[in-house]
């Protein structure tokens, strides 16, 4: 079936995002105008949901057409159920976060709004890459707006976090760059993944090939030891910033496990699984304990989130159904729930300018509307049943213990110490006596505020009481890909 | 005797006689009408480049036609070649009026020796034997070494003018002397005699291989590969920045057919030898041109040690041909290596240009600093240094990106995969300083909030240079085909 809405998903914001460009300093006009091409770039997405064959497992809305001839690379689009939702998040996440930033950025309006759909039309790119090298032309050319937006609109120590996150990044991408293009080499000349996935490799190649990928997706994920880049970035960058890199930057990687890792080196991806499992495990007990002792609310849902992604990469390498989607489902929601997260720290600090946990204390008692959105999401946050993150972490952890009591014990600790990370969290915060003379003079939230937190509020729970229409989506997809990764290519 | 003097088929050389032609009248021109219509010269000057260019595209076939006595070759490849030097030499033309004018520097021999290097550049660009590849070169670098010296009364650029000539000299001579070598051991100069000679293995090998190594060390110091970089910063940041941009630009595409045509056609026999000598040039200057360029605080201090690195890629692209009858196996490394040179050619001007740009009277643009709040000054040639960067840096998607690519794929292709490892990394280093222009550029206030001033042409043309940056890395693949088309004719 030919089609030109992917091309729509990712040109559509990019365009867009050039006509921002050349309003220059009218500001009123730029927001305005990036709202419009935000709501879109997201109504153009919605025909892919509506119209997307639940039943079929293999690639849809294809387009194919040649790209660079010389090299074979190839203009080839195309979506399953992995990717499908996540251009639908990363198209409602830019809505909200154009909407986000409508006050509160002041200077440099146009660049500011152009940045993000930039980097929305980029991430829809890679989402639906079916050609590797399209794939890895949108994933480094990501990094150059967040970048850009890291570090000219961010916190004191932006600069830092700004070259720390496109180097470490960049490292990472560079050896994948490497594996690429042996790959192409091997396969006789192509950059196709989908003719990638049925290549036969030996095992010492293949192992190469995986910890090539694994440089590159853990750096993105980010799986310890490789997260530090994450709470840097996440501090200094701007809310929009942290929302679109908790919410859709940190799923590339893990996407990218999904349609790289297993399919093209299956051997090596059991083989090397007890060390992958091994650092999830650390990744979501030790980072649930470093989360523990933060200060800064920004940091303490970073390392939250790198919590909440060792869940992931957890449920994708123990190589079942209901851990693999269960997964997925954690992505989508933590995609909700971070961004939910940071844009409620994002209020408080236009309010206080600060994000240290001690500057706050009995936000209640003056927001009060605020505040249940606030614990609302916070629940979300820790796994409570009925909110999304519920979900995921449940089907993740029964994978778990299908696959061995142990690990799956291990895993089901994140139940009480995300609780215990973010609900001390919002006690100082919320409840307790006024903190001081800044808390008592701020106000509730204001229209457009309520907006986005009642939409983001709207979807954790409708997704938490009943994620079928989510699962249903993924479901041949991911079977499909089980079977995959169970044969041997060797 | 003289009734065997047969006529030189001069068609092939006509874009070359015009020129020559040209420069003489526009010497008269300017003798003539002095300082008050320099507009004249230069206009004249510009309009004999474009004269070039017309007779080289009207004359271009696929042919491949020797003339001169076999001297001289006329093939797709050098055509496409100099119609890349003519625009080369045309755009700089262009960014440096302003500047030069504004310094009392537009003197008619600014012209005339830009005149005579490109004739210089043409000539190697179209060399067939040796000896006029050495004719060439000396052209070349006689005209650089007085261009660099162009501001009399500065001590730097004088400094940096004798340690271009005297250095340069020097390579020269390596280069002659090898070139002794390969002649003493196979009785001809011509580049198709020698190939011939070593087909038929007639030759001494031990001479010839000594020969090689002091025919690498010149080309090697013309590209500015280490271990003979030291003159590239030096010349870069002592000359005046016009002269930096020429000097960082053209030439470089005149010192790829030089490689080409003496390692390629000529002593394509002796690959195995002359693939390991660039393999060990070309290592050494991706790590140190990268490094070095971190700690360099002057523009175009960082600019030269980029230069050096990028040619050590270059370099690799050239060592990664696969050696076998089949001279077809390595189109790949040669026409990525060609790519690779036209992009960095469209990056160095896009840099030099900004460069150029920002400086106004009373004003050099020296220190990495003075990027600091472009963004603010001016957002759109922010936009151009900003993609030059990561052009440069080899991030998609610029024309960079793919230039690094095609040459990885080569080197992989060749077997070398832990080479292209290593580069790999050293770009992930070199990335830093480029990203760090960016910062200035993006993340600082300015320092200097004066409005950015330059002619509408320069404005026009920089903005057409980023566009190409750009666009040539959205839409690569017609350069792409153009390089290997033009490499697959020639060979």
């Amino acid at each position: 079936m030919s089609s030109y809405l992917l091309s729509l998903a990712i040109w559509v914001p990019i365009l867009g995002a050039l006509a921002v460009f050349a309003v220059g300093n009218a500001h009123r006009l730029a927001r305005w105008m990036a709202l419009c091409v935000a709501i879109l770039g997201f109504l153009v997405t919605l025909p892919l949901y509506l119209n997307f064959d639940v039943a079929e497992a293999g690639m849809q809305f294809v387009e194919r057409r040649s790209w660079v001839p010389r090299f074979n690379i190839e203009y080839f689009l195309g979506v399953d159920g992995i990717s499908v939702l996540f251009i639908l998040l990363n198209s409602f996440i830019t809505v909200l976060v154009v909407i986000a930033g409508w006050e509160v950025i002041k200077e440099k309006v146009a660049q500011y709004m152009g940045a993000f759909l930039i980097m929305s039309g980029l991430m829809n790119g890679i989402f639906s890459s079916l050609d590797a090298m399209l794939f890895y032309v949108f994933f480094e050319a990501s990094l150059i707006p967040m970048y850009i937006i890291i570090g000219a609109w961010g916190g004191p120590n932006r600069v830092y976090a700004a070259f720390k996150f496109f180097l470490y990044t960049l490292l990472g991408s560079l050896l994948m760059l490497v594996a690429l293009i042996w790959l192409f080499l091997s396969s006789g000349g192509s950059f196709n993944l989908l003719e990638w996935h049925q290549l036969r490799i030996e095992m010492t190649p293949q192992i190469l090939l995986f910890l090539a990928f694994l440089a590159a997706f853990a750096v993105k994920v980010p799986m310890w030891p490789v997260h530090t880049w994450l709470p840097d970035a996440h501090v200094e960058a701007p809310t929009g910033g942290s929302v679109v890199l908790a919410a859709i930057m940190l799923k590339l990687g893990a996407y990218g496990f999904l349609r790289f890792s297993l399919p093209i080196a299956p051997d090596a991806s059991q083989y090397l699984a007890p060390m992958m499992i091994a650092l999830s495990l650390i990744a979501v007990i030790y980072i649930g304990f470093v989360a523990l002792v933060q200060l800064d609310m920004k940091k303490l849902i970073a390392y939250s989130s790198i919590s909440h992604m060792g869940f992931v990469t957890l449920g994708f390498f123990i190589f079942n159904q209901i851990g693999v989607e269960g997964a997925l489902v954690q992505m989508i929601s933590h995609g909700f729930i971070s961004a939910a997260m940071f844009l409620c720290v994002g209020v408080m600090y236009d309010r206080v300018h600060s994000r240290q946990i001690a500057d706050y204390g009995g936000v209640v008692h003056v927001m009060p509307r605020f505040a249940g959105f606030m614990v609302l999401f916070a629940m979300a946050n820790a796994g409570l049943p009925a909110t999304s993150g519920f979900v995921g972490e449940f089907m993740v952890i029964l994978g778990a213990v299908k696959y061995n009591f142990w690990i799956g014990l291990l895993a089901a600790t994140t139940l009480i110490l995300g609780a215990a990370y973010t609900l001390w969290m919002i006690k100082r915060v919320m409840f307790g006596p006024l903190g001081n003379r800044h808390v008592a003079a701020m106000t509730d939230i204001n229209g457009r505020e309520f907006l986005f937190l009642a939409t983001l509020a709207l979807c954790v729970l409708a997704m938490g009481v009943y994620p079928f229409p989510f699962t249903e989506v993924m479901h041949a997809s991911v079977d499909n890909l089980l079977k995959h990764v169970a044969v041997s290519k060797l | 005797m003289l009734n065997d003097f047969v006529p030189p088929d001069l068609y092939p050389a006509s874009a070359e006689i015009f020129l020559v032609a040209m420069a003489c009248a526009i010497l008269l021109i300017d003798a003539f009408f002095g300082a008050q219509r320099r507009w004249l010269t230069s206009s004249l000057t510009l309009l004999t480049l474009v004269g070039c260019a017309l007779i080289t595209y009207l004359t271009m076939d696929a042919q491949v036609v020797l003339t001169f006595n076999n001297l001289f070759v006329d093939d797709l490849l050098s055509d496409f070649l100099k119609l890349l030097i003519y625009l080369a030499v045309i755009v700089a033309i262009i960014y440096s009026r302003d500047y030069l004018a504004a310094r009392g520097l537009d003197k008619g021999e600014y012209y005339l020796l830009v005149l005579f290097a490109t004739l210089g550049m043409m000539v190697m660009v179209s060399a067939a034997s040796f000896l006029t590849i050495y004719l060439g070169l000396e052209l070349l670098s006689l005209s650089l070494y007085a261009l660099v010296a162009l501001d009399r009364d500065s001590p730097r650029a004088t400094e940096a003018a004798m340690k271009y000539f005297i250095l340069g000299s020097l390579a020269s001579g390596l280069l002659l002397y090898g070139m002794s070598m390969v002649y003493g051991a196979t009785g001809t100069l011509e580049i198709g005699g020698v190939a011939q000679a070593l087909h038929l293995g007639v030759a001494n090998e031990t001479v010839l291989v000594f020969g090689l190594v002091f025919i690498v060390s010149g080309i090697a110091f013309k590209l500015g590969a280490v271990p003979f970089h030291m003159w590239v910063p030096d010349v870069y940041q002592g000359a005046p920045t016009p002269i930096a941009l020429l000097i960082a630009s053209a030439p470089k595409l005149a010192a790829f057919a030089m490689a080409m045509r003496m390692l390629v056609y000529g002593l394509f026999e002796l690959a195995e030898h002359w693939q390991s000598m660039l393999m060990i040039l070309a290592v050494l200057s991706i790590a140190l041109g990268n490094l070095a360029a971190i700690a360099q605080t002057n523009i175009k201090r960082m600019l030269a040690y980029s230069t050096i690195s990028h040619m050590g890629f270059l370099l690799l692209a050239l060592m990664s041909g696969v050696v076998g009858p089949d001279k077809h196996f390595a189109l790949n490394a040669y026409s990525s290596a060609l790519y690779f040179v036209v992009a960095y050619v469209l990056m160095s001007l896009g840099a030099f240009g900004t460069i150029l740009l920002m400086s106004r009277p009373g004003y050099e643009v020296e220190h990495l600093e003075d990027f600091k709040g472009l963004n603010q000054r001016s957002p759109w040639f922010a936009a151009v240094m900003m993609a030059v960067m990561f052009s440069m840096a080899g991030v998609p998607f610029f024309v960079g990106f793919f230039a690094k690519f095609s040459v990885l794929l080569a080197v992989v292709d060749a077997g070398y995969i832990w080479v292209a490892v290593f580069a790999v990394m050293f770009s992930l280093i070199g990335a830093f300083y480029y990203l760090r222009i960016v910062k200035f550029m993006y993340f600082d206030a300015p320092v200097d909030a004066a409005p950015i001033r330059a002619s509408l042409d320069m404005r026009f043309l920089l903005s057409v240079n980023g566009a190409a940056v750009v666009l040539f890395g959205i839409f690569p693949d017609a350069l792409v085909s153009l390089c290997t088309y033009a490499v697959l004719r020639s060979l």
